[in-house]
């Protein structure tokens, strides 16, 4: 049986230096610019007619539309208008990642943590920023929970110092952890059926339809999960937009 | 003790983190079937919030599933 985290290997294809540092075009930056590529073509071809009564192709993008901009709503409020852009890119490039590595033979790119984290970090910042330009340093507030007794500051504060500074880590850790369980899962399993079926030989082939059709079931939660965690990434960015906006 | 035994004994550890976190995803569960079938209207409302919960608790047991990974291939 092959490695499971095999898979996950970065390859360089085009290999490329600068000075000391390796810049290489990898299979990792191969299946972003993929995934770029797809959401442009998909969102502007599919919006080409402006349909009054929308097609079958442009009520897609509008539900994704409607989807994210109807998160931004409750979530964030009326300020988060304008952040629509950011998080809709943000959505999409990590559900099409995750999608685009459910196809046989393709590269996850947000099974890799430094790509999560590098898109937690971005959230996080900006977050940040946006938190103290709106609020001055009356931002640090968050870290004091509203009516509490000054003399808990000592063990409140570095409780939610702490509980804010590693919301990028849990936002990347998340998303990786839970691309990268998935895969593995379903390669280990499809490893069993593969090395059953290379020991038994032709009579091993119709005891493994049951565990074919396990895998097929963990398949479909695979895809589920992958729409569940894009959908957990923006939700969890948009709730920390609205504690920077709004201040718990 | 040799040092590849205890880094099957340490991954083996490490999965013990997700006790934790099964006991909360069925907590969950059990909580939104409860609500659901003392109020059936309210199923829409709250099926979001389970969907969210599950995906944060699951990370919990994600996390040792990656510390039992880094002891045994980091």
């Amino acid at each position: 049986m092959s490695n499971p985290i095999e898979q996950f290997k970065i390859k360089p294809l085009v290999p490329l230096h600068i000075g000391s540092v390796d810049v290489s075009f990898t299979n990792s930056a191969l299946f972003m610019a993929v995934a770029f590529v797809l959401i442009t073509a998909f969102l502007t071809l599919s919006v080409r007619g402006r349909a009054l009564v929308p097609g079958r192709w442009q009520s897609l993008a509008e539900v994704m539309y409607e989807f994210v901009a109807g998160m931004i709503r409750d979530n964030v409020g009326k300020e988060g208008r304008k952040y629509f852009p950011f998080i809709f890119s943000l959505f999409m490039f990590v559900l099409f990642g995750n999608l685009l590595g459910m196809i046989p033979y393709t590269f996850t790119f947000t099974s890799h943590i430094i790509v999560t984290f590098a898109l937690a970090s971005v959230v996080f910042i900006g977050v940040t920023v946006i938190g103290f330009a709106r609020h001055g340093t009356h931002y640090l507030r968050m870290f004091f929970p509203h009516g509490a007794p000054l003399a808990t500051a000592l063990i409140l504060v570095p409780i939610e110092l702490i509980s804010y500074l590693s919301r990028p880590l849990s936002l990347g850790v998340r998303l990786f952890a839970n691309m990268t369980v998935g895969h593995i899962i379903l390669k280990v399993v499809a490893g069993f059926i593969a090395a059953f079926i290379a020991s038994m030989g032709v009579l091993g082939i119709l005891p493994s339809i049951l565990p074919a059709a396990f895998l097929g079931g963990i398949t479909v939660l695979e895809f589920g999960i992958a729409l569940l965690q894009a959908y957990v990434f923006t939700i969890l960015s948009c709730i920390y937009l609205h504690d920077a906006i709004h201040m718990h | 003790m040799e040092a590849q035994a205890a880094k099957y004994l340490g991954a083996g550890l490490a999965a013990i983190g997700m006790i934790g976190s099964g006991i909360g995803v069925g907590n969950i569960w059990s909580s939104l079937i409860a609500t659901v079938g003392r109020n059936p209207a309210a199923k829409s409302n709250v099926e979001l919030y389970g969907w969210i919960g599950f995906a944060v608790t699951e990370a919990i047991a994600l996390f040792a599933l990656v510390v039992a990974l880094m002891v045994l291939f980091g």
